[in-house]
C-alpha cells in the first residue's frame, strides 16, 4: 500500500520568540512519510508535535530547513499557494473538533467542497459518502451543540475526508474523547486509510492512538528520538 | 465572492439575537434619517408651493427702487406699469401690487403697517381679491389671520388708517375689515394690509402705477422693461430653500448620534467576534481560505447587517412611513407664529433618491466599520487561532 514520498523534511529547524528569548520547537528535523503512511508522532507536550504537523500543514513555516509536501516547499509558497494546497490535498482534525457552530453537520462537511468550488450534485453525492463512512446519515441536520464529542470528532473526520485528500493531518483527535470513543474513531480511521490510501499523520501522546500506528517517531526537545516501524 | 456572501449570511442568521440587535438599532437609523429628510422635503416643496400661490407666482418685477428691506426706498418705489405688463395684467397673467407704508390705530394703539394694493379680479396669488367686492364708503381691507389675531382685528372692524400720498401729505380715513384669509405665508400677512388697487391709487394719487408686478406661475416672462427688474421664483424663495438647508444641517447631528450608536453596536459586535471567534478563523484558514477571504468574511457579515436592516426597516418602515406621508404631520398651533412658511399639516416626502441615497449610505459606513476591526485577522497567526489563544 505504501509508496512514494509525498512529504520530504530535511534540517527542519522552528524557533519561536517569546518573553523569555528564543524556543527551539523543532531542532534539525530529517524525515520522510509515504503515501498511505499511517504515522503517529509522540512525545511529550512542548517536545514539537504540533509545531511539525503545522508545518507540514502550512500553516506555519520553517524557520531553517526544508519541508517539501505533494511536491511543494512550505517555505517558499504565498499565502494563497499554501491556502490552496490546504483546501485542495489536506486535510486537518483537531483535538477540540473545531466545528464551525452554526452550521449544521451537513454544512460542516460541506465546507471544503464549497471552497473548491464543485457544484451541487456532486457536492451533495460526495457529503453524504463522507457521512456514511463515519455512520453520521442520522445527524444531517444536527448542529455541533447536539453531538457527543466522539459524534463532533466523527463530523471532523468526515469533514477532513470529504475530499479524499493526500494528506490528513490529526492533532491529538482522541484528546477529548472517551476510550470507547477513541478506538472507533481509530478504526474509523484505520478503515479510510486502507480504502483511500490517505496518509495520516497523528500528534499524539495517546498509548489508545499509538496502538493503532503503522510507524511511530518519538520526538523529544524537538528532536526525532526514534522512529520506527510498529506491528500494527 | 458568492461564497463568501453565503457563508457570511449564514453566520449572521446563526449568531441569532446578537445579529438581531444590530439589525433592530440599525434599521432605526434607516427610518428617523429617511423620516426626517421627508419631513424636510415635505416641508421644504409645501413652504415653495405655498410661496408661488400666495407670494411670489411665477417670479416677480420689482420697480427698480423697490427694495423691501428698506422701508425708506418705499415713496420712491412705484412707477407707471409699462403697456405689455398692463396687457398681461388684464388677461390675467399678472398682477399688480402698489407698496407704500401707513399707520393703523387698533384699540388706541399705534401700529405701522405697509398697504398693499392688489387688482380685485387677479387669479395670479391666492389673495381673496374677490372680497374686495363688496359696497363700503370706507376704505375696504383684507388682512391675513396673523395680523388680526396680533392686532385682536376680525371681520367689520372699524380702524383709522393714516398714509401719506406722493406728494408726502398725511392723510387719513376709516378703514372697514371686510374679510380675513387664513395662508401659511407670513410674509403677506403679519403687519400689512391689503386694499383694491384702484382704491389705493387713487388714495396715493399714484393712477396706474405699482411697485411689484406678479407673474403668472409657469407663464413665459417678458423681456425686463426699463425700471424694472425681473426676480426668479428661486431667488424670492431662497430664504426658504436656505432655511430648510440650515435644518438639514442641524439635523446631521441626528443623523450623526443615530449613526454613531449603530456603527458602535456593530463595531463592537466585530471586535467581539474576532476575538470570540479566534478558533473558527483558524479552522477556516486551515480548511483553506486565505487570511484576505477570512477579513473579506467577516466585513461582509458586519455590512450584511445594513442589509438585513434595510429589509426589516422596510418591512415596518413602509406602511409607517407611507401613513404618514397620507396622513400628514400637525405641528403645534404656535409655530404659525414662527415667521416662517409652515404649513399646519406637513406631508413628508420621500424620493427613490433619498431611500438610495441614505441606504447607501448606510451600507458603506457599516462595511468600512466592519472592516477596520477585521483588518485584525490578516495579521493573525493562525496555529495561534486554531488553539483559541488571544492575538
Amino acid at each position: 500500500m505504501e509508496n512514494s514520498k509525498i512529504i520530504s523534511i530535511e534540517g527542519l529547524k522552528k524557533t519561536f520568540s517569546t518573553t523569555g528569548g528564543k524556543f527551539t520547537a523543532l531542532n534539525g528535523i530529517n524525515l520522510e512519510f509515504g503515501k498511505g503512511e499511517f504515522t503517529g508522532v509522540v512525545g511529550p507536550s512542548g517536545s514539537g508535535k504540533t509545531t511539525l504537523l503545522n508545518i507540514i500543514g502550512s500553516l506555519d513555516s520553517p524557520s531553517e530547513g526544508k519541508a517539501i509536501v505533494l511536491g511543494k516547499s512550505i517555505g517558499e509558497l504565498n499565502v494563497k499557494q499554501s491556502a490552496m494546497l490546504r483546501r485542495s490535498q489536506l486535510g486537518f482534525i483537531f483535538q477540540s473538533y473545531n466545528l464551525l457552530p452554526v452550521y449544521t453537520v451537513f454544512e460542516n462537511v460541506e465546507f471544503p467542497l464549497l471552497l473548491l468550488n464543485m457544484n451541487d450534485g456532486q457536492r451533495k453525492k460526495m457529503v453524504l459518502d463522507s457521512l456514511e463512512w463515519l455512520g453520521l446519515t442520522d445527524k444531517i441536520k444536527s448542529m455541533p451543540s447536539q453531538l457527543s464529542g466522539g459524534e463532533c470528532q466523527r463530523v471532523a473526520i468526515a469533514r477532513a475526508m470529504v475530499k479524499k485528500p493526500e494528506i490528513v493531518l490529526a492533532d491529538e483527535p482522541t484528546a477529548n474523547l472517551d476510550a470507547a470513543n477513541s478506538h472507533h474513531i481509530l478504526k474509523s480511521m484505520v478503515q479510510l486509510n486502507k480504502e483511500f490510501n490517505t496518509t495520516f499523520i497523528f500528534a499524539t501522546h495517546d498509548d489508545k492512538v499509538i496502538g493503532y500506528l503503522h510507524r511511530k517517531i518519538s520526538l523529544v526537545d524537538g528532536k526525532v528520538a526514534k522512529d520506527e516501524i510498529t506491528n500494527n | 465572492m458568492k461564497l463568501l456572501f453565503k457563508l457570511a449570511a449564514r453566520n449572521l442568521i446563526g449568531a441569532g439575537r446578537r445579529t438581531w440587535l444590530n439589525v433592530i438599532v440599525l434599521s432605526f437609523s434607516f427610518i428617523i434619517i429617511i423620516w426626517h429628510k421627508g419631513i424636510l422635503n415635505g416641508w421644504e416643496s409645501q413652504a415653495k408651493n405655498d410661496m408661488t400661490e400666495w407670494e411670489t407666482g411665477g417670479g416677480q418685477y420689482w420697480q427698480s427702487v423697490y427694495d423691501p428691506f428698506d422701508p425708506f426706498s418705499l415713496t420712491e418705489a412705484h412707477s407707471a406699469i409699462p403697456a405689455d405688463m398692463d396687457s398681461a395684467c388684464s388677461k390675467g397673467n399678472m398682477a399688480s401690487i402698489l407698496v407704500t407704508q401707513g399707520t393703523i390705530y387698533p384699540g388706541g394703539r399705534i401700529q405701522s403697517i405697509l398697504i398693499k394694493g392688489i387688482n380685485s379680479n387677479q387669479k395670479v396669488l391666492k389673495i381673496p381679491g374677490a372680497l374686495f367686492e363688496s359696497d363700503s364708503s370706507e376704505i375696504p381691507a383684507i388682512i391675513g389671520s396673523r395680523m388680526a389675531a396680533d392686532n385682536r382685528l376680525k371681520t367689520g372692524d372699524l380702524i383709522t388708517l393714516r398714509w401719506r400720498d406722493k406728494n408726502g401729505t398725511f392723510d387719513a380715513g376709516e378703514m372697514k375689515i371686510i374679510g380675513i384669509f387664513n395662508t401659511n405665508v407670513p410674509m403677506i400677512d403679519a403687519g400689512q394690509i391689503w386694499l383694491p388697487l384702484d382704491h389705493l391709487q387713487k388714495m396715493m394719487g399714484m393712477p396706474g402705477e405699482a411697485t411689484i408686478l406678479v407673474c403668472k406661475k409657469d407663464s413665459k416672462v417678458i423681456a425686463s422693461d426699463a425700471g424694472w427688474n425681473f426676480k426668479s421664483t428661486e431667488l424670492l424663495q431662497k430664504s426658504v430653500s436656505d432655511m430648510i438647508k440650515m435644518k438639514s444641517v442641524s439635523g446631521a447631528v441626528l443623523y450623526l448620534i443615530l449613526m454613531s450608536l449603530a456603527m458602535l453596536a456593530i463595531f463592537d459586535t466585530q471586535v467581539l467576534s474576532i476575538f470570540r471567534r479566534q478558533k473558527e478563523i483558524g479552522t477556516y484558514i486551515a480548511l483553506g481560505m486565505t487570511r484576505f477571504q477570512v477579513v473579506g468574511l467577516f466585513t461582509i457579515e458586519g455590512s450584511l447587517n445594513s442589509v438585513l436592516a434595510a429589509i426589516l426597516a422596510a418591512i415596518y418602515g413602509i406602511p409607517l412611513l407611507a401613513l404618514q406621508a397620507s396622513k400628514g404631520m400637525s405641528f403645534p398651533g404656535g409655530s404659525k407664529d414662527f415667521g416662517i412658511v409652515m404649513a399646519d399639516k406637513i406631508y413628508p416626502s420621500y424620493s427613490l433618491e433619498l431611500i438610495g441615497i441614505t441606504i447607501l449610505f448606510i451600507m458603506i459606513t457599516t462595511t468600512i466599520v466592519s472592516y477596520l476591526p477585521s483588518r485584525r485577522i490578516a495579521k493573525m497567526n493562525p496555529t495561534e487561532a486554531l488553539r483559541g489563544k488571544l492575538q
